[in-house]
């Protein structure tokens, strides 16, 4: 168990490699520079030739790479062009903040979701489940930049409950959770619903009953666990997306997280800015995804005995 | 007394799917019995409704689509259907609440059987466990339910069940994936035989396993029912597991019954133009005969059987008196029951 997390955490480092490559391709192949950015319209070619050559803008693409691979190797992710301060220390002020968003609105979701998603695959095709079905329907297909826009109409501008920007308190928390969480209740509970589906035709779940088991054990005691092996599968990419969606999400709210910091590097050329929110946020993911299969191998017995089984057989091996 | 000699009973039972595509008649009049202590063979080829009839007798048929158009179950002098008639119009409120009332009755009482009185393996132990509870719970789980007793107590007695399905007691909290195929229908059989039922309905208990693990299977099979008393219903549609360990026999054709008899009335005297087929159909070990001889055509659509015999169009000695209408079950021999227009005439010259 321990060497299939030590080789899931060595697998990051592939996949960041990959990561930083892409990230450079796009700053290669953007139009724009960020010098017309950072000084006044009136600055000559001479002072803007000399920013060039201050921050490394005029090496081959590679050297710049290179010099960047290293830095981030060191724990340095570069100097923000417009803030002059290390991009790290910005980023890791920022992160709790997106953190704080995405993880409550997946947490909330998963409350949620899930038992209605069960309730919903338990009574299919009864009222309930059409109404689940319909509702969630709708709450996927809702974009969450519409609906954030619509939540602050309603509760911040019409009725006034809650404020519209991020202030620090915690009832600013509301409104951008909700914006978030909307869409991904509507994907877990369509995902729970559809494995509970799967689980309840499974002749296990017959067996059950043939036991003579109440109806209700059969469902929390035989199908549930089954039902949440996929379910938290499906946690891994829903965060990805939830980061995703936080980026807009976090620009319309004013929440200073990490997501709001990338959208203002990309649009002042702040390249360092960028390639260190997108490589955190990148790295966060990795370390989610590792946590989620760890997991998933305590829910799901078979994957368990699975490293079990050859880490004695090594021993075997060895002996 | 007559009624109590019988364990299960099923009367007249008809059942339908009710699909988009249309009625599928998956089950139709069929009656037989089960007595204490006896291993019934259900024998039919897949589709021809073996299975429904167990989960009706269970209770446990998917509703919707399956409907009990009509019939009786009795488990042990106990009416398990419903006598409250199903409601069609959608304002028959009193009626649908009378009926779902009745059903939630019915339910509670079949709560108590089903494991308890009468219990059931399924096809495929590949599937039938839990993959994510140890097998030793799985077992301990139906006796909680059925007893009286201590969690520590049932534990112990499931350890006992697997020690008598030929399984190391230590195996107790191992998952379902590490067992291979035979010790899952080992597990499968200690579940069944937990609560020490009166009735177990095992439907094609071998199918899923190779010949060598079948013939095993069926040897514990046959060593615990002797042991414990238990009568069997075996679903399957191979004539070498009945031979093996049935007493009676049941053939079952497109959901209906065409023959039922002793294992001599059935192997030596068989009079059912489907049966002599199954049986044609079979490899013989003396017959120099390169190829098979199945029987041509295929089973009629359940959902457009016709109105005559079923098996007419496949029959090799049909008349025409065939056509007139469906066969009734005659009484070839005592305890015979063929339900064939041509047999019957041959029965009564034997």
């Amino acid at each position: 168990m321990v060497k299939y997390i030590i080789k899931r955490i060595l697998y990051i480092i592939p996949v960041m490699f990959g990561i930083i490559v892409m990230v450079f391709i796009m700053k290669a192949v953007t139009p724009g520079d960020p010098v017309l950015e950072l000084l006044p319209l009136t600055a000559t070619e001479e002072s803007k030739e000399n920013l060039r050559e201050e921050l490394g803008l005029n090496d081959p693409i590679i050297v710049q790479f290179g010099k960047y691979v290293v830095g981030v190797l060191h724990g340095d992710l570069g100097t923000s062009y417009k803030t002059k301060q290390p991009v790290l220390s910005e980023v890791a002020e920022r992160l709790p903040n997106t953190i704080i968003l995405a993880v409550w609105a997946l947490f909330i979701a998963q409350i949620i979701a899930t038992p209605l998603g069960i309730w919903a695959a338990v009574k299919q095709n009864s009222a309930v489940d059409n109404i689940i079905v319909v509702f969630t329907m709708f709450g996927a297909s809702v974009p969450n930049f519409w609906l954030a826009l619509m939540l602050i109409q309603w509760f911040a501008i019409n009725l006034g409950w809650l404020p519209s920007m991020y202030n620090g308190s915690l009832i600013s928390w509301i409104l951008p959770i909700s914006a978030i969480l909307v869409g991904s209740i509507a994907h877990t509970a369509r995902a729970a619903r559809t494995n509970m589906l799967e689980v309840i035709r499974q002749d296990y779940i017959m067996t059950a009953r043939a036991k003579g088991q109440k109806e209700g054990t059969v469902i929390f005691k035989h199908a549930f666990r089954n039902t949440l092996i996929p379910v938290i599968a499906s946690i891994g990419s829903a965060l990805g997306s939830l980061l995703g969606g936080s980026l807009i999400v976090e620009q319309i709210f004013a929440v200073p997280g990490v997501g709001k910091y990338i959208s203002d590097a990309v649009s002042a050329r702040n390249y360092p800015a960028l390639q260190g929110g997108i490589i955190v946020i990148a790295l966060l993911c990795c370390i989610i995804n590792i946590i989620v299969d760890v997991l998933y191998t305590v829910v799901d017995p078979r994957l368990k005995t699975t490293f079990m089984k050859s880490s004695k057989k090594r021993v075997k091996e060895a002996v | 007394m007559a009624e109590n000699s019988k364990l299960l009973e099923v009367k007249n039972l008809t059942v339908h799917y009710e699909t988009d595509e249309g009625i599928v008649e998956a089950v139709n009049d069929i009656s037989f019995h089960i007595a204490p202590g006896e291993i019934l063979g259900v024998v039919g080829e897949t589709g021809a409704g073996k299975t429904t009839i167990a989960r009706s007798i269970m209770g446990l048929l998917p509703k919707p689509p399956a409907h009990v158009i009509s019939g009786s179950i009795q488990i042990e002098g106990q009416e398990m259907l419903s006598d409250k008639p199903e409601s069609k119009g959608f304002f028959d409120f009193a009626q649908k609440r009378a009926r779902s009332a009745d059903e939630r009755r019915l339910e509670r009482i079949y709560r108590e059987i089903r494991g308890k009185k009468i219990s059931m393996m399924f096809q495929d132990p590949m599937t039938a466990l839990n993959p994510v509870l140890y097998v030793g719970d799985q077992i301990a789980e139906v006796i909680k339910i059925h007893e009286n007793v201590s969690e520590a107590q049932a534990r112990e007695r499931a350890g006992e069940m697997l020690e008598l399905v030929g399984i190391p007691a230590d195996r107790y909290k191992e998952y379902p994936h590490q067992f291979s195929g035979g010790m899952k229908q080992r597990v499968v059989i200690a579940i069944a035989l937990a609560c020490h039922p009166n009735l177990i309905i095992a439907d094609e208990p071998t199918t899923a396993l190779d010949v060598t693990i079948q013939a095993q299977i069926l040897e514990m099979l046959r060593d615990l029912q002797k042991k414990f008393g238990t009568a069997i219903m075996l679903i399957t549609h191979d004539f070498g597991v009945v031979a093996e360990i049935c007493d009676r026999c049941m053939v079952i054709y497109a959901g209906e019954k065409v023959e039922e008899g002793t294992l001599e009335d059935i192997f030596d005297n068989r009079v059912h133009p489907y049966t002599v087929g199954l049986f044609d159909s079979m490899p013989d070990m003396y017959d120099n005969s390169l190829r098979l001889k199945p029987i041509k055509g295929l089973m009629p659509n359940p959902m457009d059987l016709p109105s005559y015999c079923s098996f007419y169009d496949r029959c090799s000695v049909r008349c025409d008196a065939c056509k007139d209408g469906a066969p009734v079950l005659r009484e070839i021999n005592r305890g015979h029951f063929a339900a064939c227009s041509a047999a019957a005439g041959r029965g009564e010259v034997e």
